[in-house]
């Protein structure tokens, strides 16, 4: 258990989750790939505070991006339920709408 | 060692689940090999000594997965059971855009030269997690309070399709609601 | 950078209970197990003396061993096209689900894992069911087993939040999420008694997540057994203990959480825990029949508009007097 180890650890979750978030066209598959994103976001905080800086009020960064991740799902369920009922898309590639 | 061992163990796990959700032909199997891949880090961040947080992880993702399944079943325009599938695009670019992050990272990880450890963890972490919350960064609940109820407000302005002239009529003057389901406590 | 010496052991400074060597996790399991067993020949018992009709197989306090032997000796039937992993994963994860929560709870001075935040690991392995009950009614393939398994997810919703608000009032007097300080800091008045809300919507919730009692629709004969339609043989019997396996971790939580632990006259501290455990399984297996069924589809608005609003006052009671009494 060093700080490497947990880092690359999360390194190859964040860099799964990318692939997952860009390679996807269901709006729920990439909704997955972003929480498998902050996933690893939380792994490596986790790491630095214990590894680098073990501070009593280090451990708050934590719930900051849990609370980020329920905001992510939340709104990404809302967004989905609305695309779905008003044009019946479930893919990316139909709500391209804010592209140019 | 033991430890060592466990910990590389969960990581493995971890990696391996997360990578399955993009490889699996069921929606089911997807979404629980997301919770799998969240309860392994959760445990790993139990052994680095942040019980707390690492429970929560496990608490509130297990739970996130169990409705993610429903919505997934929901909303793919397909077959979710085991029917193989491939929904992707641009598979080549998202294949090297997350090879080529790795890549970059796990050369940041291995060439920067860390510092070493600085102070000690406190005695009772989650204790003093929460002297943290409601003490010098009470700031930060402060703030995620709020967005949490703005996000509960927009997520239903966003999800729901009725509205309150359609409950209450357009005068909003009708004193039941017109729901097509009724509640459980005599509305 | 060198390696960091891990404090193996997450355990929780000047503790009030004594960790044993994890060898003693069978000795935890076999307590579950009997309790089990004394739940279910209690069902039996109830069920035979409601005049439940003449059933298969035992009835009466036999029926937990009848009910074994006939499904042993059932031949394990599959459906079209199941997702055999999920399906037997679900099924199979109730008992281990029971037992990670039996682990956190002290009988009397000992624990097998003395963890800091016993009364959240808990609170995680009760929603670890809402994943294990959906797979199971999804891993068949089967509409009904679907169905409830969907009926359960409806439930949860509406029980889950006021449960995790229930446990919320012990640690907050406690001022600890640790269950050896939450028993016994209860020296004298137990938490049942001035946090009464909390505990009945607690004894809900473990009916809910045993899927117990009100709580049964997602496995009603309606739909032909809802999450268990499919099941047969070994795997419904595993399903089953895993049923009373929760139901029996759940009144175990009970005893140090709201029923003072080992608190009491004469008798050893291990012994009451027992006791207190036996009492609080009998209430409940009791209760099976005397209380309503919930609608799946209604049961949400009552436990957001009638249970959570009162949990909330009794946690923001204890917490009034927590503060003014410190």
């Amino acid at each position: 258990m060093t700080l490497e180890a947990t880092l690359l650890i999360a390194a190859a979750i964040f860099s799964v989750g990318l692939y997952g978030a860009i390679s996807q066209q269901v709006v729920v598959m990439v909704m997955m790939g972003l929480e498998l994103m902050i996933n690893a976001v939380i792994l490596a905080a986790a790491g630095f505070w214990w590894f680098l800086a073990p501070a009593p009020t280090g451990q708050v960064l934590l719930l900051v991006v849990i609370a980020a991740m329920t905001l992510e799902m939340a709104m990404g369920f809302a967004v989905a339920t609305l695309l779905h009922r008003e044009r019946q898309a479930d893919m990316t590639d139909m709500a391209t709408d804010l592209t140019r | 060692m033991v430890a060592d061992i466990a910990f590389w163990g969960l990581g493995l796990v971890a990696v391996i689940s997360g990578a399955a959700v993009f490889y699996v032909d069921s929606m089911a199997r997807a979404t629980y090999a997301l919770a799998l891949s969240f309860v392994a880090v959760g445990l790993q961040v139990l052994f680095l000594q942040q019980n707390y947080v690492g429970v929560v992880t496990i608490l509130m993702m297990v739970m996130e997965m169990a409705i993610m399944a429903v919505y997934m079943v929901m909303f793919m325009g397909m077959n979710p059971a085991l029917t193989p599938m491939s929904m992707v695009h641009s598979n080549r670019t998202a294949v090297a855009t997350a090879v080529l992050t790795f890549l970059v990272l796990a050369a940041g990880i291995l060439l920067v030269d860390w510092p070493t450890r600085r102070g000690s963890p406190p005695p009772e972490v989650t204790v003093s997690l929460g002297e943290a919350l409601m003490g010098p960064k009470m700031l930060v609940m402060a703030v995620i309070s709020p967005v949490m109820v703005a996000t509960i407000v927009a997520g239903v302005v966003l999800a729901a399709h009725r509205t309150r002239y359609d409950r209450f009529g357009d005068d909003l003057k009708q004193r039941t609601p017109e729901d097509p389901q009724r509640g459980g406590v005599g509305r | 950078m060198g390696e960091l010496a891990l404090v193996q052991s997450p355990g929780v400074p000047d503790s009030p209970v004594v960790t044993v060597a994890p060898g003693w996790a069978l000795g935890a399991v076999a307590i579950l197990g009997a309790l089990v067993l004394v739940a279910g020949m209690l069902d039996g018992a109830l069920s035979a003396r409601s005049g439940g009709g003449p059933g298969v197989g035992a009835s009466g306090a036999a029926r937990p061993f009848g009910e074994a032997a006939r499904l042993m000796r059932q031949r394990r039937r599959t459906t079209v096209q199941a997702d055999t992993l999920l399906w037997r994963v679900g099924g199979a994860g109730l008992v281990v689900t029971a037992a990670l929560m039996v682990a956190v709870i002290p009988l009397g001075r000992w624990t097998i894992f003395d963890l800091g935040v016993g009364v959240m690991w808990f609170n995680a392995m009760d929603v670890l069911v809402w994943a294990l009950v959906w797979l199971t009614g999804w891993g068949a393939n089967s509409v009904h087993s679907l169905v409830g398994g969907y009926r359960f997810l409806a439930h949860g919703l509406g029980y889950e939040l006021p449960l995790m608000f229930a446990l919320v009032a012990p640690a907050i007097a406690a001022e600890s999420l640790n269950v050896g300080t939450v028993a016994a800091v209860q020296d004298g008045l137990w938490f049942a008694v001035w946090m009464p809300v909390a505990f009945l919507v607690y004894l809900l919730g473990v009916a809910a997540f045993s899927v117990w009692g009100p709580f049964a629709p997602a496995l009603g004969s309606d739909i032909a057994g809802g999450v268990r339609a499919e099941l047969s043989g070994v795997d419904g019997l595993v399903f089953e203990t895993g049923r009373y396996a929760l139901l029996a971790a759940g009144a175990a939580f009970s005893v140090p959480m709201f029923l003072g632990g080992g608190a009491g006259p004469l008798l050893p501290d291990w012994a009451w825990v027992v006791v207190k455990m036996l009492a609080v399984l009998s209430l409940l297996v009791w209760l099976r029949r005397r209380l309503p069924a919930f609608r799946p589809d209604t049961f949400m608005e009552v436990g957001w508009m009638v249970l959570l609003p009162a949990v909330l006052v009794q946690d923001l009671l204890v917490a009034v007097i927590a503060v003014w009494r410190a």
